[in-house]
């Protein structure tokens, strides 16, 4: 019995001493964008793995303490079925931690084809559907889903009482399911939709603006203008051209959105600063989400001392799991659909406007509930526990 | 001469006043002097930019302040207000302590992950330590012996050796550790944890944290309640626990580690410090631009005094 105390502890000892490696996939699957007539300022073509490398800098930092060290591999593809093989190759050699950026279908086809031992985190993908019914038990998500993010303007635009709003969306599939979560988080609120208009026009609106929009939003009389237009497409010109003098959010105008720059409480100024030494340039909300997505492991691998992947998901799903991200809560995931839940900045391109969930809008187990689809509303019941 | 002048009117002001508090104003690159007794500020005082921690030297002439954005940390003559010396801090100064022997200053470097070892007489930098990312909370035992630094995004507590300026040990806590303070025996530290929402009781000799003390207030989400700064009374009876946008100082039993009462302050409340004879604590508050007086025998907010924006680290001096 001695003995094998003795071995034990000699196991446990030469564990603490070597090194433990953490190794990271973040995968991109390119999509050709299709052109918009606002081109003037494209988002970044590093867009999240920018964030995910600050992340892995910053763990590696507080794991030279610990013995551990973080790895991050990036792979590009630009045919869903290449990324999801090539992807399955890595898994097949030991590799379990991915950070994916692609479309809803391309993230549904990892996570059935990975396994269960694989731990998905998807930094880019505001599909309300992957967090409404087919979640999957290693799939989690770091971007906001559009209903959070469209339940963060209503709640302002609630508590500003701005009750009476116009709906402008493009004809994109992504801007639809955007005017979707909308109507949705309008009903939710109590706000009245006074009219929904598709902008299918094909004029250069960065000439014409002043001239197409006020008689395009000639309608009912309106206290906010909402655009749906995620590609950026005309969204940039209805600020100050609508009909009636009103303010104009959504995708453009006031943004609401998981990360800007302009945010810099809690802390942020610091994360601020760090991103922007290392890239060059600001940090937006995809860089945010692969950020969060490497803290969140990393955390785990720091709190249980294993960077299993079964271990990480566990400590993850824990309540001791909370993670300090620089928006003035602490973060963690809803156990129904393991979507990060979190505040979502409501911004200008000059200042932070607002942050919600706002004030005096409650829910029993955590205000940041009151943004996104809630337990009940969502079909997935991916852990069952009483929260 | 018309300085002079004018410098020795206002000092005049101050011979007045048998004790004030030097406030820095984070977003106003100021600090304001408030007269103790009338509970009124008497001046603003020109400083570096974003100046946050502020520390007296031991004879309590001087003012050490970090100014976070200047990089630099600006030496005062409390009896003049100038700015007599700049040291070299390395970047983004934010929180600093003295050592006992009045002369080296560690700083944390919040954007470098370095805590930088400055020699106050000779200007000269003795030493650069790596710690974890965001040093912030920084105390030397009165012991002198070792030196303590947390990192809000490592989560640790880091130990310096202060003789060879080497990290000997690391204690990890709950998230975003801010603020430290060494017990006067020197045998304990308090790491307060923002995000975590704990203060964390450490050990000094094991470096093992042993007691772990949670706060509650009724109608405030526990997200909220996010402690910063800590103030430990000379008895060892009580600590004094800054809850952020809580809006409220936990008064905790230093013995049994229970908290005791919650006083409501000002908005978001950072930092605390007592006057000469503990009967007041003064508590920074960040939101609401202003500085609550808080009678520790009654555990009552007794005066609310507005200062600068953002008003972040305290000192108090008695002549």
């Amino acid at each position: 019995m001695r003995t094998i105390w003795v071995l034990l502890l000699l196991f446990f000892s030469s564990a603490a001493n070597s090194k433990t490696e953490v190794s990271l996939v973040y995968a991109s699957l390119w999509v050709d964008r299709a052109p918009v007539l606002s081109n003037i300022l494209p988002a970044p073509e590093d867009q999240g793995i920018r964030g995910a490398e600050l992340a892995v800098v910053d763990s590696n930092t507080t794991g030279r303490f610990l013995g551990q060290e973080y790895l991050l591999q990036q792979v590009n593809e630009i045919d869903e079925s290449l990324l999801v093989q090539q992807l399955k190759e890595l898994f097949g050699q030991g590799q379990r931690l991915f950070l994916i950026d692609a479309p809803a279908s391309t993230l549904r086809s990892l996570a059935a084809e990975l396994g269960e031992q694989a731990l998905i985190f998807n930094v880019s993908n505001s599909d309300d559907e992957l967090r409404l019914s087919g979640c999957y038990a290693n799939l989690f998500h770091t971007y906001p889903s559009r209903a959070m993010i469209t339940d963060a303007l209503l709640q302002w635009l609630k508590a500003r009482r701005m009750d009476e709003v116009l709906l402008i969306k493009g004809a994109r599939a992504e801007d639809q399911a955007y005017a979707e979560a909308v109507k949705r988080s309008v009903q939710r609120f109590g706000v009245k939709l006074v009219d929904e208009l598709e902008w299918d026009f094909d004029t250069d609106l960065r000439r014409a603006a002043q001239r197409e929009l006020p008689l395009f939003t000639q309608t009912d009389e309106y206290d906010f203008v909402i655009v749906a237009d995620e590609s950026g497409d005309f969204g940039e010109y209805v600020p100050f051209n609508t009909w009636y003098p009103r303010p104009v959010g959504g995708t453009q105008g006031l943004v609401s959105t998981g990360w800007h720059r302009v945010v810099e409480q809690w802390g942020a100024a610091q994360l601020q600063s760090r991103f922007e030494e290392l890239a060059g340039r600001w940090m937006n909300a995809h860089d945010y989400a692969a950020w969060a997505a490497v803290r969140s492991i990393a955390e785990a691998v720091t709190r249980t001392k294993s960077a299993d992947s079964q271990s990480v998901r566990d400590f993850i799903l824990s309540q001791q799991f909370e993670l300090a991200a620089f928006k003035g809560r602490p973060l963690s995931f809803r156990s129904w659909n393991q979507q990060l839940r979190q505040p979502i900045a409501l911004i200008h391109p000059r200042a932070l406007v607002s942050m919600s969930p706002q004030e005096g809008f409650l829910h029993q187990r955590s205000e940041l509930d009151t943004l996104g689809y809630d337990e009940p509303e969502s079909e997935c019941r991916l852990n069952q526990r009483v929260e | 001469m018309k300085k002079s002048l004018l410098c020795f009117l206002l000092m005049s002001g101050y011979l007045q006043a048998s004790e004030v508090a030097y406030v820095s104003n984070e977003k106003d690159n100021t600090l304001s002097v408030i007269d103790m007794e009338r509970f009124e500020v008497i001046d603003t005082i020109e400083v570096g930019k974003r100046p946050r921690g502020i520390t007296l030297s031991k004879d309590r002439r001087q003012l050490y302040i970090c100014a976070s954005d200047s990089d630099a940390v600006q030496v005062m003559d409390l009896s003049t207000h100038e700015i007599v010396n700049m040291l070299p801090s390395g970047e983004d100064p934010e929180q600093f302590a003295l050592h006992p022997n009045d002369r080296h200053l560690y700083i944390a470097n919040e954007d470098d992950a370095l805590v930088t070892v400055v020699d106050t007489e000779t200007n000269r930098v003795l030493a650069q330590i790596d710690v974890g990312i965001e040093p912030e909370g920084m105390a030397v035992s009165p012991l002198g012996d070792v030196a303590v630094n947390t990192s809000e995004t490592t989560n640790m507590v880091h130990w310096i050796d202060t003789k060879d300026w080497v990290l000997i040990d690391n204690t990890l806590v709950d998230q975003r550790p801010r603020h430290v303070e060494f017990t006067k025996e020197g045998d304990t530290v308090w790491a307060s944890s923002e995000i975590g929402g704990t203060v964390s009781v450490i050990d000094v000799n094991s470096r093992s944290i042993t007691h772990k003390i949670e706060f509650k207030i009724r109608g405030v989400h526990p997200d909220k309640i996010q402690p910063v700064g800590i103030k430990l009374t000379a008895d060892g009876k009580y600590a004094y626990v800054a809850l952020g946008p809580a809006n409220h100082v936990a008064v905790v039993n230093a013995k049994t580690f229970e908290v005791e009462d919650y006083i409501l302050v000002g908005r978001r409340v950072w930092h605390l410090e007592f006057n000469a004879d503990e009967s007041l604590l003064l508590s920074t508050n960040g939101v609401s631009g202003d500085v609550s007086v808080i009678d520790t025998a009654k555990h009552k907010a007794i005066k609310t005094i507005k200062v600068g924006r953002y008003p972040w680290g305290v000192v108090t001096l008695k002549r």
